[in-house]
């Protein structure tokens, strides 16, 4: 392969040409995915209004026991965590809705399913669409094992290396992306943060949800071991929908400075225009 | 191509627009009836018809004395003001008896020592509130199947209702699960926490403990147990309190 970039062989695709980037199946399950995910946090956000505290372990149930806290005190609103407190009036704990009205939940009308913060069709919304995100995740994963993806996803021993791994760094920090032929795999960087995503974070989140069920850890009581105790699991859960916010937020600014409609045309026609190569 | 429909700002615009459109969108479809009742129905349809497939009768975990939580906290009504229930607790409930009818071939009233001569059973579970909190406690009881077979459940009955003292609102409260909850070892008519007669505040004299589903099924201050074939006379015919009023789950394993 040339690693340079610079004598692409001649039978090859070239920048400018139009290549199949991505299997129907990303297609299809990134976009339901999307869906499900917007839903899932907006739902799960108005759940957490009902409680707006986290605990580690087994129980949890007062302000005093909690390590991650939101509330408001006067006309102030806070988040704590453990010690620490931030002010947060106007975000979260105390704000104005789109009426001016002042509120005092944990997250803000806009952020919320439903945007009158009712528990019970929250719920509603969480567990139906839960479903969909976890059928979702399972589909997409034996599609991926039969059609090569998640192999073309698992970076070799070359890419590991740490000077590989600090240079794929480099480029990316320097917003250099790959250009011509090379633009059709992925680097290093991506295929880390996809897998993670894929077999981690989407899978704790699941199971995490799964933990928190009555139901479901009487059949599968390891589920309360494995994460600590209902309560760490509820805490997991809400760590790790984080992680999953703040990776939208890496993938939307990747794909925002590396061509946009090129991207969004390929994740729905699964056609990419390789980027044209430096001084062609 | 010097006037391009699509242009970069217009995508970034589009984009930034597209998911609170899309909430804004499920946030008025989510407030109808319809809606609620064809589609936000479907979870709990799926996690009712497979919990109970995978569940089976399993026991929800118990734990240790040590793991107790030193306060349990409360939830729904602690102090009761019916006329009736002042009553009953004023005479440290010696005229209470708890009515057990409905399909059954022998409709029954016991009193609180009939039922706790009955064999017991004591438990250390947790109780996770919809709301997210969780506390641990000590439950000591009478197995609900027990009283139910005293009773002699009739072939039709499919579904146990819990009819309490206190009201909500101005409406009696009230709860019902299926017949897998009624005869599982772990659902205890509870008139015992922490060692102590149930303290007014978790429902005294009797509440119910269902342990696989969450606090709101736990009915408290239980006065009657009926058997029924189906939810539909009751209340609004989602079989609980919060159940007609909010649409809570009725099936809430999860």
């Amino acid at each position: 392969m040339a690693e340079q970039g610079s004598t692409v062989p001649r039978a090859g695709p070239v920048g400018g040409d139009v290549v199949r980037r991505h299997h129907a199946a990303t297609r299809l399950w990134h976009w339901i995915n999307f869906a499900a995910l917007l839903i899932l946090l907006a739902s799960g956000l108005a759940i957490f209004n009902a409680h707006p505290m986290l605990y580690w372990g087994t129980d949890g149930a007062y302000p005093e026991d909690a390590w991650l806290l939101v509330g408001s005190v006067g006309d102030a609103g806070y988040l704590q965590i453990g010690e620490r407190t931030v002010e947060t009036t106007g975000v979260l704990g105390y704000w104005a809705n789109e009426k001016g009205e002042m509120r005092r939940w944990a997250f803000p009308e806009w952020s919320i399913l439903p945007s009158n913060s009712n528990l019970a069709i929250a719920r509603r919304w969480h567990l139906t669409f839960g479903w969909l995100f976890a059928l979702g995740l399972g589909a997409f994963l034996v599609a991926s094992l039969v059609n090569g993806h998640l192999r073309a996803l698992l970076p070799g021993r070359r890419e590991m290396a740490p000077r590989h791994l600090l240079g794929c760094c480099r480029d990316h920090a320097m917003l250099r992306f790959p250009r011509g032929a090379e633009a059709i795999r992925y680097n290093v960087l991506q295929k880390l943060s996809y897998l993670a995503v894929i077999v981690v974070l989407i899978p704790v989140m699941i199971l995490t949800g799964l933990a928190m069920s009555p139901g479901i850890v009487a059949a599968w009581p390891w589920l309360l071991d494995l994460f600590g105790g209902r309560q760490s699991a509820r805490s997991v859960h809400f760590i790790v929908a984080v992680l999953l916010v703040l990776f939208f937020l890496v993938h939307i600014l990747m794909i925002l400075l590396s061509g946009p409609l090129n991207h969004l045309r390929s994740m729905i026609t699964g056609g990419y225009r390789l980027p044209k190569e430096r001084g062609r | 191509m010097s006037r391009r429909l699509l242009t970069r700002r217009r995508l970034l615009a589009g984009a930034a627009a597209a998911a609170p459109a899309t909430l804004a969108g499920c946030d008025r479809l989510g407030a109808s009836a319809a809606f609620q009742d064809n589609f936000l129905s479907l979870g709990e349809w799926l996690n009712y018809r497979v919990h109970r497939l995978l569940i089976g009768d399993a026991l929800a975990r118990e734990y240790r004395p040590e793991d107790v939580s030193p306060v349990f906290r409360t939830n729904g009504n602690t102090e009761p003001t019916d006329k009736t229930y002042v009553a009953h607790e004023k005479s440290g409930f010696a005229a209470w008896r708890l009515t057990v009818d409905g399909l059954v071939a022998r409709p029954s009233a016991f009193t609180l020592d009939e039922l706790r001569a009955m064999p017991a059973r004591s438990q250390i579970t947790r109780h996770d509130c919809v709301e997210g909190w969780s506390c641990v406690g000590q439950w000591t009881g009478v197995p609900l199947g027990q009283v139910l077979d005293r009773a002699g459940l009739l072939p039709q009955a499919r579904f146990i209702v819990f009819h309490c003292a206190d009201s909500v609102f101005g409406t009696d409260y009230y709860e019902s699960i299926d017949l897998a909850d009624a005869f599982h070892p772990q659902t205890i008519l509870a008139y015992g926490m922490n060692g102590a007669p149930l303290p007014r505040a978790h429902g005294a004299p009797v509440r119910l403990r269902v342990e696989r589903q969450l606090g709101y099924k736990h009915a408290k201050f239980v006065m009657r147990v009926e058997a029924v074939a189906t939810l539909s006379g009751i209340g609004r015919g989602r079989g609980g309190f919060w159940e007609d009023l909010s649409r809570y789950e009725w099936y809430a394993g999860i």
